[in-house]
């Protein structure tokens, strides 16, 4: 009997343990699901941004475990105009709508493109980038047309566009869905699929480093534009993004942004300005 | 190319981040796990239990359980809570709640098994000794039950600790999630780098889940009259 006793109690004692090391709550943090309002932002005195933690150069975590990017260098500048700290949440393709409609961050900036579709969920802000789709395939067997895809395996990420576009308009191409990004490229080098679609700029920046592979389908489907994205009718921080956006056309913060994180990504395969978009004007 | 791969592992805090994950990992799945195993012991007590009512509430519970995916669940409690009823879970005790669940269901369902699975002949002949049926419970239903159901409580809870990797797309960065970070950051200059970081995620895997089956094998052989 003492040693069921002895075991109950040491049993106790790990949960209590345990459940003491769960308990980190933050007290600012958004109960109601509710965007916060920019008063609210600055009061709590900190911003919370999704952003990709697995996708370089746009979001990704470097070995010192700070978030860097494209996404992320804009996202830095938001917060410091905005002069509080920001706190970076790690979204998946497939969950950054719900983020936003659920109010667990303030903005998404992890290389959201627009699509009708979503902006019936979410509002969008200006463009601070473009992209079409591009597809990717190894040497061997180069997909150089769309065409060449049907009755073959393509593969893509859940919730991205290349998912949509291909289901609506190439129902022939056999889709092997991914929810995260490195499955989705590991899959590739392992042969599960004929060829890859997803963002051109991904596409392209990936088949740099991976030998034998190249991007037959450069520009595919329409240009889509890349934008920070708010919860639906949250008015007053798309309005403060969209100034924002417009503010920095003058010092060429996307160009800089483009020199810092992108270049040494893409080095000369992809000239800045068919990328980066200033001002929120796009000329297609 | 051997030496860069092994390299990327002790480069920056990357090593320190993988032992980090490793501990959101352990954290989240063991407290399931002892939710689990004692609300399933209980649930499976219940589920042997003959009124149609009970029963019909103990099968819906755990047939719900068992269809949906569990990444289904975890989204339905980390934003279908906020959305339904206004309140903010943290991915954290979101995890816990949804890995409890499931583990509750699937653990009751294993007692149950071995509860019936126990012949009637024993209890009868408790009862013919003469012990009470608080007795035949201690003595003789209880220690054979234990000892049927050390293998499979032991899936179940290797089980919940791999399926941890989900909890990335509720925000909780675990394990696997800080191996793929450290690929993908390294991917351009590292393209191998995959195959050492799963290696070594393999590897932590194994670390946490194979005292759990030498803790097993040691309780099978006491238990074993």
């Amino acid at each position: 009997m003492k040693r069921v006793v002895a075991g109950v109690l040491s049993l106790l004692l790990v949960i209590g343990v345990l459940a003491g090391c769960g308990s980190e709550t933050n007290n600012n943090e958004n109960k109601n699901g509710i965007a916060r309002t920019i008063a609210q932002i600055k009061d709590s005195g900190y911003i919370k941004i999704g952003v990709f933690c697995d996708k370089k150069p746009f979001g990704y975590v470097d070995e010192q475990g700070t978030y860097q990017g494209y996404d992320v260098y804009f996202a830095n500048r938001i917060a410091k105009d905005m002069d509080v700290k920001v706190e970076f949440v790690p979204v998946e393709a497939a969950s950054r709508v719900e983020y936003l409609k659920t109010g667990k961050v303030d903005i998404i900036l992890a290389n959201f493109t627009v699509t009708k579709e979503r902006s019936e969920q979410v509002d969008f802000c200006l463009p601070y980038m473009k992209v079409a789709l591009g597809v990717v395939s190894p040497d061997q067997n180069l997909i150089k047309d769309v065409k060449e895809l049907e009755g073959k395996t393509l593969i893509v990420s859940k919730g991205t566009t290349a998912e949509t576009y291909f289901t609506k308009n190439y129902p022939k191409v056999t889709l092997l869905k991914f929810d995260q990004y490195s499955e989705a490229f590991n899959a590739l080098l392992d042969g599960r699929g004929d060829a890859l679609s997803t963002d051109n700029t991904e596409v392209l920046a990936w088949a740099l480093e991976n030998k034998g592979f190249s991007v037959g389908v450069e520009s595919l489907g329409d240009i889509d534009t890349i934008a920070p994205a708010v919860q639906k009718d949250n008015t007053e921080l798309l309005n403060w993004i969209n100034e924002e956006i417009r503010g920095l056309e003058e010092e060429q913060f996307f160009h800089r942004d483009y020199e810092e994180t992108l270049k040494p990504v893409y080095g000369d395969a992809v000239a800045p300005d068919n990328l980066v978009v200033e001002g929120g004007y796009v000329n297609k | 190319m051997l030496a860069i791969g092994i390299d990327i592992l002790f480069r920056g805090n990357n090593l320190v981040r993988l032992l980090e994950g490793l501990w959101v990992t352990i954290k989240i799945s063991m407290l399931a796990i002892i939710v689990s195993i004692i609300l399933g012991i209980l649930f499976g007590m219940v589920m042997t239990m003959k009124h149609p009512m009970i029963k019909g509430v103990c099968r819906v519970y755990l047939e719900f359980i068992r269809i949906m995916p569990q990444l289904v669940l975890l989204f339905l409690v980390y934003f279908g809570a906020t959305k339904a009823f206004q309140i903010h879970i943290s991915g954290k005790v979101a995890a816990v709640l949804v890995f409890s669940l499931w583990g509750t269901a699937e653990m009751g369902d294993l007692v149950r098994g071995a509860l019936v699975s126990i012949p009637y002949h024993q209890y009868e002949s408790g009862m013919a000794l003469g012990l009470t049926r608080l007795k035949i419970f201690r003595y003789i239903i209880i220690p054979q039950t234990l000892r049927r159901l050390i293998p499979l409580a032991i899936n179940l809870a290797t089980r919940m600790i791999k399926t941890t990797s989900l909890i990335v797309l509720i925000g909780v960065v675990e394990v696997l999630k800080v191996g793929q970070q450290i690929i993908e950051a390294n991917r351009f200059t590292v393209p191998d780098a995959a195959l050492w970081i799963y290696a070594v995620v393999f590897f932590l895997y194994f670390i946490v889940c194979y005292p759990i089956s030498l803790l097993a094998r040691k309780l099978e052989r006491i238990w074993q009259e």
